[in-house]
Formats: structure tokens, C-alpha cells, sequence
């Protein structure tokens, strides 16, 4: 086990920036800490590197606890925001810095500086000074200055936040290279669900200080510990219901509830992928109008209109959309396959629960 | 490139019509001439004057003037009260400005107003506040002269008014704000990144003052450096106070311009302007130093903003082949 918090607290003044924090690193992961800003992540990334003590708990690594150790003694390799590249020195001098501090022979710092830059692809850029490089360059900086020591962590605190979409995509992947390659424990803080999900092993979710859930990718958009997971990850359809007669009602959608009282209002929620459509209007149970088609790329968003005037986000590809003939305005039929119940409480989610509709049936024959 | 292109634009229809926000020519050369005449009459004519007088009687008197032991006296005290005052204020600039950028703590808007306080305290209240502390009726200077000091075998009296020490401080309390004042927005605009980066690398505090801090706020630093001495050597006020005006001990150059030039004889007239050209010419040079030093920030900030994309051609990711 690389890293491991347990029990950490963190408060400015008298507010908690970090409320009482417990997960684990595995060695040579890539870990996202991810939540809105202002969730704490960033203060625990600052507690790991050694920049912020924590007000209580403790911080292992590598199984030594840390608390009282300097930053400097930490071996941790840091990589700020905005960079921080030293602005006196050129691009050689910047990666050379803590090979120099540590005292590391002459011919030795030029051969890891080497190694670093092309590594990095920054050959021929040595004798530029930061003000020179690009944004994406000035990253690749940080992290190679970072790396030099060969620490035994990698913190990035939003790495792609600073830099333009375009070449965002390509860092994410050229991160995901260089951990693959390099092995070493990485940690990186985002408020970019995608981004998490795309680039992490595993995901430690954030908000308002607290941890929300701890999960491979797949794990915390499958099943998400709570609303907040649940709402944070992805995109999700949420009606507000009211149950009447054992059954959860909004508009003319019906999701079973048997074990409900009449009157409890229940929060449903689903992903735009549990939204099916047909054109045959007599397939599914309800009556939609496509309004909206919004091209992603790959993929396109769907927005429909129930004839109550409800609208849901659903999401298909292309091909999908050819085959099935639609248009915006077209009429369709509907079916939510699954579903899940949201609560305000904290905890798990009741399981996804299918709706299986054969066709033709009416919800009331289902349930 | 683009900058030129817009400007000939703006240029050309600045001819053609003037736009809404602009005043009238007339308004403009008027107020261009008032400031102009301004800066004629009262800068550039005395100025001028100063050198005229100064070698009035001929070059061989404006040296001779110079050379007198008394002026010679003058020069180099000033020189050595600027020596001393500068860099202690360097340091205490350094060291303020540093807590007031990098820290959170109680007192702050305080410090910074005290700071400012020699710029609100007129120099002659300044120098007889000394006077009063340290002269031979003040709580210091009782003190001190109940407490010789004793060196090397020999008893001595630290005197404090009417001699070095006085005048040193004086200076150093008129000149404190320039450093810390010129030091404290570029730290602030650096702001702790550059040095969070380098306690992760494992730099040690004084590491990273050397070879982080100092360097990011050099131009800000030898800036206030050039004010700083600009006014140590020039300050009247505060040290004519404390000086006691002894001839050829306790005179610096703005003391001595003053007695020689009431001296009242053409010749002693002629010398004090000579020793004046000399403060005259400091002027100038520090106003040479200053223009240069804004012109080389321009210029690094202007390189600074510099949008990367003159380089984004070359960008290039590695490729995955490039890591096996």
C-alpha cells in the first residue's frame, strides 16, 4: 500500500475543509480525487505532499507516518495548477532543480535531465525559459521537474485545467502513457467527472469535505454509494415522484413501489441509456416527441417530450439513430429499463431495479 | 504585428474623424503645452541653472571647489551614510515585504501602514523625533552616556546626535518605505507557488530564497534599491536636524550645498553649486537607471505575454512508440 489516510481532519479557522477522511492508494495506481471545487480534494492532495498538515488523523506513506515529516523529506513529486515553473530558469534548469538540491553528480543531472526531455518530448526546447513554451509544454515541464527526483508519488493538482480542450484530450492519454510506462503512484485531483472516468484506475469521490465513495470508474457510475455519487457521475434523469396506490408517479411515467405508503415523495433517477426508443409507437409504454438532437461527436444527445410535457435525456450513437429513422419531431414510444430510487440520506442506493416491459403490456399489468 | 496593423488603422480613421471620447485639438495642445511650460520652468530651467553656476567661475574653480577638504569631507560621509542605510534597508525591505506577501497574520494592515508613516512624517519631525530620543536630554541618550561602551581597552561614548550614527539614522528611517514598498506587489503578483515548488523538490528555506524568490523579484528589487539611495543621498530635512551642522564631520552634501551657499561670497556660491551638480547629476543618473529598468520590465513582460502560439507549431506529443 503507497499512501494511506486515516481519520483526516483538516479545518481553516474553524470550518472543515476535510472532515474525517479514510482511503488508501495502492502502489502504483492512478487515483483521481474528484468533486465540485470547494469539495476538499485539493487540501487532501496539499496534506499528501506535506503543504497542509492536517488538523487531526494521520498520513501514511509507504507505510511511515508522515505527519511530522517535512515536505521536503517526503519525496513526493508535486505538480501545481498553474505549474509554478521557476520563470528565471530555462526548461534544462527548471528539471535540474531537484537533482541539485539533492546533490546529484554534474554528469549524472545532465543524463537525467536528458533522459527526462526527450521522454517528454521536449527535445530542443532546453534553453527556453517557461514565458516560451506553450501551455501544454509548460506541463510537461512541471511534471518532468517533478519527476527528476524519481519520487515515489505523483500528485497533479488539475493537470488539464489550464490547458484548451484540444490539448487536453491528448494529455489525458499521454498521462495515461507515462503512468503506464513509469509505474509510479500517481494522484491527480479534477472537478471533471469524464475525466476521472476516462483516465483513473480508481476514483475517490469528494463533496463539501466529506468522502462520498471510493471505486473503480465503472464501480462508481454503476453503482453509486449515494445521490450525490449518483447525480456527480454522468448524466442522470431525476423526476420527483409521489407514491400513490403502491405506485411512484410523475406525469403519466409509473415506477413500482409496493413497499411505499401513499404520499411519500421518492426521488427516481436513471441514466439517458435506460431511455429506449422506437418508432413503433405500440413497442413501448409511452408516447414521446423527439425535440432535440444535439450532436456529441460519437454519440448524440436525445432530448424527448412526454405528453405531459416531461423531458428526458437519453443517448444513442449515430448508427442508432439512422437505423431507427428519427428526426427531430418525429413521434416515438418509450420505456425506462432500469432505474434507481434516490434518497436525501446517506448510504447506499437500493440496487437498480429493471423495469421489463414486454410488449405490449401497461404498467399496470406489470405490477 | 497585429499591434502595428490596429494602430495604422486607428491611425488613419483618427483622421478622417475623430471618435466620441476624444477631446478637441485645441484641448490637447493646450494641455500639452501647459505641461510642457510646467516642466520647463520649473525642472529643466533649474537644472540647468545649477550647472551654469556651478561652473560660473570657470571649470578649474568648479574642481578646486570640489576638492576642497570640507566638501570632500561631505562627499564621503554621504557616500558612507548611503552605504550604511541602504542596505539595512534592503534587508528590512526584503524582510518585510516578504511577510506582508507570503502570510496571513494579525497586524498586517498595520505593518503596511506603518511602513508608509516615514512618507506622511514631514523629515524635520522625523529628525527631531531622534533629537529627543537620543539627544543629551532624552531617554536614550541619558542611557548611553551612563553606559560608555568599552573596546579594545579604550572607553567610548557613543554619541548618536550631532554625529554619524544620528545621521545614518535619520536617513534610514526617511529612505525605509522605498524597498518594501516596490518589493511588495511583485511578490504579491508572484505569490508561494514558485516557492511551494521548490520545498517539494526538497529545497531547504534559504535555497529557495537565493535561487526562487530573489531572482523573480529582482527589477522590483534594484528599483527600490535606486530610490532608496537616491533619497539617503539626497535627504535635507531630517539629517539637518540631527547633523548639529559641524563643518567638515557631520555635514553631508545637501548640508554642505547649504552652508557654502551661505557663505555669501560669489566663490563660495559657485562651489555650492558645484557640490549640487554632483546631487544633481545622482539625480540624473538614477532617473537614467529608473527609465531603463521600467523599459527592460516592459520588455520581459511583454515577451511574458507573448501568446504561446508562436510555438504551437512545434507542439508534439510523444507518441506511445516513443516510451518502449
Amino acid at each position: 500500500m503507497s499512501i494511506e489516510l486515516k481519520n483526516v481532519t483538516k479545518k481553516f479557522g474553524g470550518v472543515a475543509a476535510v472532515n474525517n477522511i479514510s482511503f488508501n492508494v495502492n502502489e502504483g495506481e492512478l487515483m483521481a480525487l474528484l468533486g465540485p471545487s470547494g469539495g476538499g480534494k485539493t487540501t487532501v492532495l496539499r496534506m499528501i505532499a506535506g503543504l497542509e498538515m492536517p488538523t487531526s488523523g494521520d498520513v501514511f506513506i509507504r507505510g511511515q507516518r508522515v505527519n511530522d515529516v517535512s515536505v521536503r523529506e517526503r519525496n513526493i513529486g508535486f505538480v501545481f495548477q498553474n505549474y509554478a515553473l521557476f520563470k528565471n530558469m530555462n526548461v534544462f534548469k527548471n528539471i535540474a532543480f531537484g537533482l541539485k538540491i539533492k546533490k546529484w553528480k554534474r554528469a549524472d543531472i545532465v543524463a537525467r535531465v536528458e533522459e527526462l526531455v526527450k521522454l517528454f518530448g521536449l527535445s530542443g526546447l532546453e534553453k527556453r525559459y517557461p514565458h516560451q513554451l506553450s501551455g501544454g509544454q509548460r506541463q510537461r515541464v512541471a511534471i518532468a521537474r517533478s519527476l527528476a527526483p524519481k519520487p515515489s508519488v505523483l500528485l497533479l493538482d488539475e493537470p488539464f485545467g489550464a490547458v484548451d480542450a484540444k490539448i487536453r484530450q491528448e494529455l489525458r492519454e499521454w498521462l495515461v502513457t507515462l503512468h503506464h510506462d513509469l509505474n509510479v503512484t500517481t494522484i491527480f485531483v479534477t472537478h471533471d467527472q469524464e475525466e476521472a472516468l476516462e483516465v483513473s484506475n480508481r476514483i475517490v469521490i469528494f463533496s463539501g469535505g466529506k468522502l462520498e465513495q471510493v471505486g473503480a470508474p465503472r464501480e462508481v457510475y454503476e453503482q453509486p454509494a449515494n445521490e450525490f455519487v449518483a447525480l456527480f457521475i454522468g448524466v442522470m434523469n431525476v423526476l420527483n415522484t409521489e407514491v400513490k396506490d403502491g405506485i411512484a408517479r410523475i406525469g403519466e411515467l409509473q415506477f413500482p413501489a409496493h413497499d411505499q405508503p401513499d404520499g411519500t415523495r421518492l426521488r427516481i433517477g436513471f441514466r439517458p441509456y435506460a431511455v429506449q426508443c422506437s418508432t413503433d409507437l405500440s413497442l413501448y409504454p409511452y408516447r414521446a416527441v423527439l425535440r432535440h438532437t444535439f450532436f456529441l461527436g460519437v454519440m448524440l444527445r436525445l432530448e424527448f417530450e412526454l405528453a405531459s410535457g416531461l423531458k428526458l435525456r437519453s443517448r444513442m450513437t449515430k448508427e442508432e439513430y439512422a437505423q431507427l429513422g428519427l428526426e427531430e419531431g418525429r413521434e416515438v414510444s418509450l420505456q425506462i429499463r432500469n432505474y434507481r430510487v434516490l434518497k436525501k440520506e446517506e448510504g447506499s442506493l437500493p440496487a437498480e431495479k429493471e423495469l421489463s416491459y414486454q410488449p405490449p403490456p401497461t404498467i399496470a399489468e406489470h405490477i | 504585428m497585429a499591434g502595428t496593423v490596429k494602430r495604422k488603422i486607428n491611425g488613419d480613421s483618427h483622421r478622417q474623424s475623430r471618435r466620441g471620447t476624444e477631446e478637441s485639438p485645441v484641448v490637447k495642445w493646450v494641455l500639452i503645452t501647459i505641461a510642457m511650460l510646467f516642466c520647463l520652468v520649473f525642472l529643466l530651467l533649474p537644472l540647468a541653472n545649477v550647472f551654469a553656476q556651478a561652473f560660473g567661475e570657470g571649470v578649474k574653480a568648479y574642481f578646486t571647489a570640489l576638492a576642497d577638504p570640507n566638501s570632500v569631507a561631505a562627499i564621503r560621509l554621504t557616500l558612507i551614510v548611503a552605504a550604511i542605510s541602504v542596505p539595512l534597508n534592503v534587508i528590512f525591505g526584503v524582510c518585510a515585504a516578504w511577510a506582508i506577501a507570503k502570510f496571513n497574520f494579525r497586524g498586517k494592515s498595520m505593518l503596511i501602514t506603518l511602513i508608509d508613516l516615514p512618507f506622511s512624517v514631514s523629515p524635520v519631525v522625523a529628525g527631531l523625533m531622534f533629537v529627543v530620543l537620543f539627544g543629551m536630554n532624552g531617554f536614550f541618550g541619558h542611557w548611553l552616556q551612563d553606559h560608555p561602551v568599552h573596546l579594545f581597552g579604550k572607553v567610548i561614548e557613543l554619541k548618536v546626535i550631532y554625529a554619524v550614527p544620528g545621521i545614518v539614522l535619520a536617513t534610514m528611517f526617511v529612505t525605509f518605505p522605498f524597498v518594501a514598498r516596490e518589493l511588495i506587489p511583485v511578490m504579491q503578483a508572484t505569490g508561494t507557488e514558485q516557492e511551494q515548488a521548490a520545498l517539494t523538490l526538497g529545497a531547504s528555506g534559504w535555497t529557495t530564497f537565493w535561487h526562487v524568490t530573489l531572482p523573480s523579484v529582482k527589477w522590483g528589487l534594484i528599483y527600490g534599491i535606486i530610490l532608496c539611495n537616491a533619497r539617503a543621498m539626497g535627504e535635507f530635512g531630517a539629517v539637518s536636524v540631527v547633523s548639529g551642522n559641524i563643518i567638515g564631520q557631520t555635514e553631508t552634501m545637501p548640508l554642505r550645498v547649504q552652508s557654502l551657499y551661505e557663505g555669501g561670497s560669489a566663490a563660495s556660491g559657485s562651489a555650492a553649486f558645484a557640490v549640487a551638480s554632483l546631487l544633481a547629476v545622482l539625480a540624473l543618473v538614477t532617473l537614467g537607471l529608473k527609465t531603463l529598468l521600467e523599459w527592460q520590465q516592459a520588455r520581459e513582460f511583454e515577451r511574458a505575454q507573448q501568446t504561446p502560439a508562436a510555438f504551437e507549431g512545434e507542439r508534439k506529443f510523444p507518441s506511445p512508440e516513443d516510451f518502449r
